[in-house]
């Protein structure tokens, strides 16, 4: 990515409306046709009548009919324990998955930024996660934690540090913590190459004046470079907050939401209540409550740009 | 150059640091590549070791001719290709459209790809499955690659209009100031510099879809059908130690096909997602 110079498109706003280059409204509708259809039929109507069910007694069953009952299902989540539950620890992992996430990743797309040798193989390694299938990581990270033929007790007896008897993914106390450092190495790539990006993108006068100057390393990481990417980072962890929220696959492999209920995130307990006990009505429910929380986080993000701008 | 004693410190801290980065990023993937070469005794062993004694190929033998492994890559690769030739051939001309219009359809579909990446998929998947069910196309491919083909256009309809976006517009300018047609220029002049672009997205297509875990886990319901990363799932319930080794072996070559395309269009994969995105 360092070596590809950015694509430098020659537009000329304002010769739009020259006869043959622009596009008619007619020319451009025909070009949408064939995406707009299966996007309005599969993923708009849907999403709108799911947000619906959220408001009726839906079930899985053929040829059940479906009521309207209002707000009787979200009433009905306020006093499910299960469901405050699944919020609690969707928010705590969203958090703690993005705020470490989000260090170790700047972390690294600093270090990368920087000529040494060897940062080809930490850059490809990084990548990687990008491209495996979450369940596969799911499965390599069960073959870390494993009790007895995994490799991190083993390095803690070899250490002789507590813990080497601890079933991590088993364990109510060292579940949760166990997943979030899951996540956090899943999810690594995105966020380190909007970082990476951002760094690149800092030009290299502000530093060299600010060096001329006489600021130290650390000064300058507070006076440039976190000022300067202050944008990639506040879009990067708003999406990767709202994408760990919704996050599925990986716990889902690694610990089924158990022991008990404690890493039982929103997807996973929304995913039980609809195709295990086909309760498709209050699954959405919960789904529109998921709405509420990513609205509430992305209202967060666009005020603080609105802010920004004015 | 005199290299001062902190500059000296400080290269170390970089090299120690990148050290522990290296280590946090590869060793799980190392020691799943371990577990994948160990026989079943020496899987039960009480004391672990990262380079296996025995080292075998067994396990790989056994992924491969055990447990139906063969038929879902089958399926995994029939449902990846359509929906990477289904989605691009969808996505390109509104792609077109989206990177040189400026106008308030641009505007709202880009407004869309963006929105689209942030609903919880409970909230599409049960309506989706209450009309496929209707068309009678649940635990179905066909099904299940028009769901993906939704699933995928945000970002495909991302990648694509970037990259026509790098393509200058003089150029379709000069080409139809000489009087030539739009879809002469589309054919002649935009598609050959496209042509990159389009395979990079379609591999990407196909590398997500090929990855997909939560919607074929909703959609697809006996083993016939399933695809890989549902039959590994499946692996995972059945216990025991010495199943392990099978188990990474399995992970591993379900990996391989994605990670290597991955490995080939990763440089202007990130590129195509990211410009425009940072630089604004």
């Amino acid at each position: 990515m360092t070596t590809v110079p950015e694509p430098q498109p020659l537009l000329r706003l304002g010769r739009r409306g020259r006869a043959g280059v622009g596009l008619s409204s007619r020319e451009a509708l025909f070009l949408l046709v064939p995406a707009m259809v299966p996007i309005l039929i599969l993923s708009v109507a849907p999403l709108v009548r799911g947000i619906y069910l959220g408001f009726t007694d839906s079930r899985a069953g053929f040829g059940v009919k479906t009521h309207f009952i209002g707000i009787d299902n979200f009433r009905m989540l306020l006093h499910d324990n299960l469901f405050i539950n699944s919020f609690k620890i969707g928010l705590i992992w969203a958090a703690s998955v993005t705020a470490i996430q989000f260090c170790l990743a700047l972390g690294l797309a600093l270090l990368l930024s920087q000529p040494i040798r060897g940062r080809w193989l930490a850059r490809s390694l990084a990548l990687v996660p990008w491209a495996m299938p979450s369940v596969v990581v799911g499965i390599m990270w069960k073959l870390f934690f494993q009790p007895q033929a995994g490799v991190l007790n083993e390095l803690l007896y070899r250490g002789h540090l507590p813990g080497s008897n601890i079933d991590w993914l088993s364990s109510f106390s060292w579940a949760l913590p166990a997943i979030i450092l899951v996540g956090v190495w899943a999810g690594m790539p995105q966020t380190t190459v909007a970082l990476l990006a951002g760094v690149q993108g800092i030009r290299d006068e502000l530093h060299e004046a600010a060096a001329v100057d006489g600021a130290t390393t650390l000064q300058r990481f507070w006076t440039i470079t976190l000022p300067q990417l202050r944008p990639v980072i506040v879009a990067i962890t708003t999406l990767d907050f709202i994408w760990n929220f919704n996050s599925f696959g990986l716990v889902y492999v690694l610990t089924q939401g158990g022991p008990g209920h404690q890493t039982e995130l929103p997807m996973l307990f929304a995913y039980n209540e609809a195709f295990k006990y086909g309760a498709f009505g209050y699954a959405s429910a919960l789904g529109d409550a998921m709405v509420v929380v990513i609205a509430f986080v992305l209202g967060f993000y666009l005020w603080g740009r609105l802010k920004e701008a004015s | 150059m005199i290299v001062s004693p902190r500059r000296k410190t400080a290269r170390t801290a970089q090299y120690v640091a990148l050290g522990c980065y290296l280590v946090f990023l590869g060793f799980p993937l190392l020691w799943m590549l371990s577990v994948s070469f160990k026989g079943p005794r020496e899987l039960v062993e009480l004391h672990p070791h990262l380079i296996p004694s025995q080292a075998t190929l067994q396990n790989y033998r056994d992924a491969l001719t055990q447990n139906d492994l063969p038929h879902s890559a089958w399926n995994s690769t029939k449902v990846a290709t359509a929906t990477a030739i289904l989605t691009t051939l969808v996505g390109l001309p509104a792609a077109y459209v989206l990177a040189r219009q400026k106008g308030l359809i641009a505007r709202l579909g880009l407004g869309w790809i963006l929105l689209s990446q942030m609903f919880p998929l409970v909230l599409i998947i049960i309506p989706l499955f209450l009309l496929l069910r209707q068309l009678h196309l649940t635990n179905s491919h066909i099904g299940l690659v028009f769901v993906y083909m939704v699933w995928t256009l945000p970002f495909i309809l991302w990648m694509l209009q970037s990259y026509v976006r790098g393509i200058p517009r003089d150029l379709e300018e000069a080409a139809m100031v000489d009087g030539a047609g739009r879809l002469y220029v589309l054919r002649t002049v935009i598609a050959p510099l496209l042509a990159p672009g389009v395979v990079v997205t379609a591999l990407f297509a196909f590398i997500t879809s090929w990855n997909e875990f939560f919607l074929a886990l909703v959609l697809l319901q006996t083993p016939d059908k399933t695809t890989l990363p549902l039959r590994l799932a499946q692996f995972v319930g059945i216990e025991g130690i010495p199943r392990l080794g099978p188990l990474a072996a399995s992970a591993l070559l379900a990996t391989l096909p994605s990670l290597l395309l991955f490995t080939i269009i990763q440089r202007w994969l990130t590129r195509g997602l990211l410009s425009g995105a940072v630089k604004g």
